[in-house]
């Protein structure tokens, strides 16, 4: 029997050093048994290396940046989908997802699906956020504090050891093991990223991470645990090999269920000598390993385009231990032409 | 044989890495009438730069924000924040929509009298009410909210001496997890320092307490943060009412509200992140609703919002000055319209637009103002269509504050329009004169000459 | 005045300057003067050729030819 071939639009084409989860989602699309997938690329820059490379994207259309608005970007989208006819969007930049959150009544409404985590569920695990988060869903999170002054600094010591982390709203985070140095991230980070600066406790541990679905109605559709083996100067995964563990999955299933999350997700988590998990953050999207999670033999991405159809797939039972991977670099050759043509008109 | 339609030449650099506006075809929005009148009519009458407000805008968007909170909260009340626009013809709009009148000063007190609001429907807030203030608050019965405890033991001499009771309400800081935290007015809650004061009122031979007030900040857009307050609010009133049967008249949320502008820095534009009249309205009511509060003694629920009441009515009309090039290549428009006219410019990315266009092609430009200072930027970068010499140019939402905070700096302040519910416009503030300005002055005897 | 040579011209209007590697979009107008100053044709000719061809007067197109010029020299594409 001849399969359906769906039109999914996919963002996240960014595969450098530190990549976005596009093009190993568009991978693990491909490889999905029970489907054919025309995928079209939506991409920011013109220089993201997924438009380039053979084989992945059938067609690639530039969109404008969130920061434009919504309106522009809905109206790229349906004038994509004028062209396209498209099926299901999977968003995978974490500075889009609130405009396509936002956006799933007026996509539904024109015919795009989506499988985003809801505006709440989105919200509510902020970094700055996660002390109340943890506390409400009674998972372990490191003790974190808000501050907004510098004079603040001061009396960190009476509730926190050295040393601590530093980090930004958004971004960055840095180690610091007196006073001064967090006088001095404080300083750096408030210039860059602006206030709040959270203060959070360092718990020494291993970094491990679990990549999952959510159906929306409390199920774990698939989860897969990973240690990550090297990281790079940005902290993101070179390379990691799954494991089995299965209070990470437990943890998981746990808050899956709890908060009814729906779509993907990455938690990052420190495991602590005496076995203890803490939950540093909650990514609410596919990450970019995500490929690995197919190799160890869940689909998840396949799954996801099936949630969002409304097609209920079967939850994945379990994973090969021991699948790993390894990133790499590889310079493609391209024409100045296709870069020209792509900037002139935007589509590729 | 009939000439092709021009258009400038243009070239645009393409920068690997940013998307180029040229494929995307995104449009510049053209706002050329406002409810329906032409701007160029507008402008052709009444020369440039000119301030125009929208009556009808603001009729929609009080009535939108009223009915948010009243279909979900039996008792509500909105207090217009003069500091936000005390023309009088915008305030006699609000007040003819029912709103009452929140004052800051003396100046905005007497203001508000004029404007026909009887004393017990005027709120005084802020840290700075005069002798004479206070003895006219108390006398016309208007909420007085206490913002220290100096005020506070002024105002009763006062009233004792007076020998009339004062009505109070008191400002309370709290944390609703916002920052920044306002803990500069009235006194905080966390730390006992509001309950400690409220006893005091409470026990007070010349003082009535009438309500609690609480104003976290601005363009606040967490609505979580006021389902907290709310929450903290609604908890001090029942506390008050356990240990002393008092039932307070009124909880005061204060504003805050954001409006559709986008704040300097902000990722997001402000249209996508602003939340609606009806967000707030549930986070607020929700929270009442749900507490302790009997419906019987549910207190009445008053608003201060300001600036997401009446940012959307205003409009900036101006004109282009001057194309140049910048030393390193990039554009600059100048027009007449400076930050001494647009204060909010110093914390919006507000949107500059044309009011025709006769092409699709845009450019990276810097858009400055008229003074001869280097601060006067209202645009850092923004992709803007070339207008020539002379074209007209709109800044919408500018309804809040810039008819306030203006400043008389190298220029005169230019004139306000009101445009009604039937088009018709009405100068509602002339424009400012050489000799009323001299007027003020006075040159001792020994310069003259 | 002279465009550099070697500077390729596209149908849709995108320039690459195989010289610095750098790359630019044209408008229609602006795709069809450099593709004239490439076939040497003089400013005052170009000038009078898109006088005739556009509903533009003298002194916009003295002033957008002045500014189109200046922006050229900005980004290294002629030849003084």
């Amino acid at each position: 029997m001849k399969k359906t071939k769906y039109h999914i639009a996919v963002t996240g084409l960014n595969n450098t050093d530190n990549p976005g989860p596009g093009i190993p989602v568009i991978r693990s699309l491909r490889e999905s048994k029970d489907f054919d997938v025309r995928i079209i690329g939506l991409a920011y820059e013109n220089l993201e290396p997924g438009i380039y490379m053979p084989d992945m994207v059938d067609k690639t259309y530039q969109i404008p940046y969130p920061s434009s608005g919504m309106d522009s970007l809905l109206k790229r989208i349906e004038y994509i989908h004028s062209r396209e006819r498209l099926d299901v969007i999977i968003p995978n930049f974490d500075a889009e997802l609130y405009s396509f959150i936002q956006s799933k009544e007026r996509l539904k409404a024109i015919g795009i699906k989506t499988f985003l985590p809801t505006i709440d569920q989105f919200e509510e695990r902020q970094k700055t956020n996660l002390g109340k988060y943890g506390q409400k869903y009674g998972i372990k999170v490191p003790m974190s504090k808000v501050i907004v002054h510098r004079h603040d600094i001061e009396q960190l010591k009476e509730s926190f050891e050295y040393p601590l982390l530093v980090k930004g709203k958004f971004y960055d985070a840095y180690l610091a093991y007196s006073e001064e140095q967090v006088k001095s991230h404080f300083d750096r980070i408030s210039a860059k990223w602006g206030m709040p600066v959270i203060i959070q406790e360092f718990i020494r541990g291993t970094e491990v991470n679990v990549i999952a679905l959510g159906d929306g109605l409390g199920n774990t559709v698939g989860a897969v645990p990973m240690r990550k083996q090297y990281i790079t100067d940005k902290g993101k995964a070179w390379g990691g090999v799954t494991i089995a563990n299965d209070s990470m999955l437990e943890l998981t299933r746990d808050l899956i269920k709890k908060t009814q999350w729906q779509g993907g997700m990455e938690l990052e988590l420190i495991k602590t000598m005496n076995n203890e998990y803490f939950l540093i953050e909650i990514n609410p999207r596919i990450p970019a390993w995500v490929y690995l999670a197919v190799a160890a033999g869940q689909n998840l991405p396949e799954a996801l385009v099936k949630l969002a159809l409304g097609l209920n797939p079967p939850p994945f039972l379990n994973y090969k231990v021991g699948k790993m991977f390894i990133r790499y670099s590889y310079d493609l050759i391209g024409d100045i032409s296709q870069f020209g043509a792509l900037s002139v008109s935007g589509e590729m | 044989m009939k000439k092709l339609d021009y258009e400038r030449p243009i070239i645009n650099k393409v920068n690997a890495g940013m998307p180029d506006k040229f494929g995307m075809s995104t449009r510049v929005p053209v706002i050329s009438h406002i409810e329906g009148v032409a701007i160029t009519d507008i402008m052709k009458q009444f020369g440039s730069p000119i301030y125009v407000i929208s009556e009808p805008c603001i009729r929609e968007t009080f009535q939108q924000a009223q009915k948010a909170f009243l279909s979900r909260y039996p008792r509500v009340q909105f207090a217009w924040s003069y500091k936000t626009n005390y023309l009088n013809a915008v305030c006699k709009i609000f007040h003819s929509e029912g709103a009452w009148a929140e004052v800051v000063s003396g100046f905005e007190y007497t203001k508000a009298i004029e404007n026909g609001i009887p004393g017990n429907q005027i709120i005084f807030n802020g840290p700075d009410k005069s002798r004479e203030d206070l003895e006219r608050a108390i006398k016309d019965g208007a909420m007085i909210h206490l913002d220290s405890l100096d005020e506070f033991y002024y105002l009763g001499e006062l009233a004792h001496k007076l020998d009339k009771k004062a009505n109070v309400g008191l400002r309370i800081n709290l944390d609703a997890g916002i920052y920044p935290k306002w803990d500069r007015f009235g006194f905080n809650l966390e730390n006992g320092e509001a309950w400690n004061v409220l006893n005091r009122v409470m026990l007070h031979e010349y003082m009535v307490l009438l309500g609690l007030h609480t104003h976290m900040g601005t363009y606040i857009t967490s609505v979580n943060a006021y389902a907290v307050a709310t929450r903290k609010m609604a908890d001090l009133t029942n506390r008050l009412f356990r240990k002393y049967k008092y039932e307070l008249k009124y909880l005061d949320l204060g504003g805050g509200f954001a409006s559709k502008n986008t704040l300097k820095g902000a990722y997001l534009p402000g249209s996508d992140t602003c939340p609606s009249f009806d967000d707030y309205a549930e986070a607020i009511t929700s929270v009442l609703l749900d507490s302790e509060l009997p419906p019987e003694r549910l207190p009445l629920l008053i608003l201060e919002s300001g600036r997401a009441l009446v940012d959307d009515s205003g409009f900036m009309l101006g004109s282009v000055l001057a194309n140049k090039r910048l030393a390193d290549g990039r554009r600059a428009t100048v027009i007449d319209i400076g930050v001494n006219m647009l204060f909010t410019s110093f914390w919006y990315d507000h949107e500059v637009l044309p009011t025709q266009l006769k092409s699709e092609q845009t450019e990276n430009t810097t858009i400055y103002g008229p003074l001869c200072m280097n601060i006067d930027v209202i645009r850092e970068a923004v992709q803007f269509p070339l207008l020539q010499r002379g074209d007209a140019v709109v800044i919408p939402r500018i309804g809040a504050y810039n008819m306030t905070q203006w400043m008389q700096f190298i220029k005169l302040r230019p004139p306000v329009l009101l445009i009604d519910t039937d088009k018709q416009i009405h100068l509602i503030r002339k424009k400012e004169t050489n000799e009323q300005f001299n007027a003020m002055e006075n040159v001792p005897e020994h310069l003259k000459g | 005045m002279k465009l550099k040579k070697n500077i390729a011209i596209s149908e849709n209007g995108f320039l690459f300057n195989p010289e610095t590697g750098d790359s630019f979009i044209l408008n229609p107008i602006g795709k069809e003067i450099l593709n004239q100053l490439k076939e040497g044709q003089s400013v005052t000719d170009i000038k009078q050729l898109l006088l005739e061809r556009y509903d533009v007067d003298l002194v916009s197109l003295e002033k957008n030819m002045e500014d189109f010029l200046v922006i050229l020299q900005h980004h290294g594409l002629l030849d003084r």
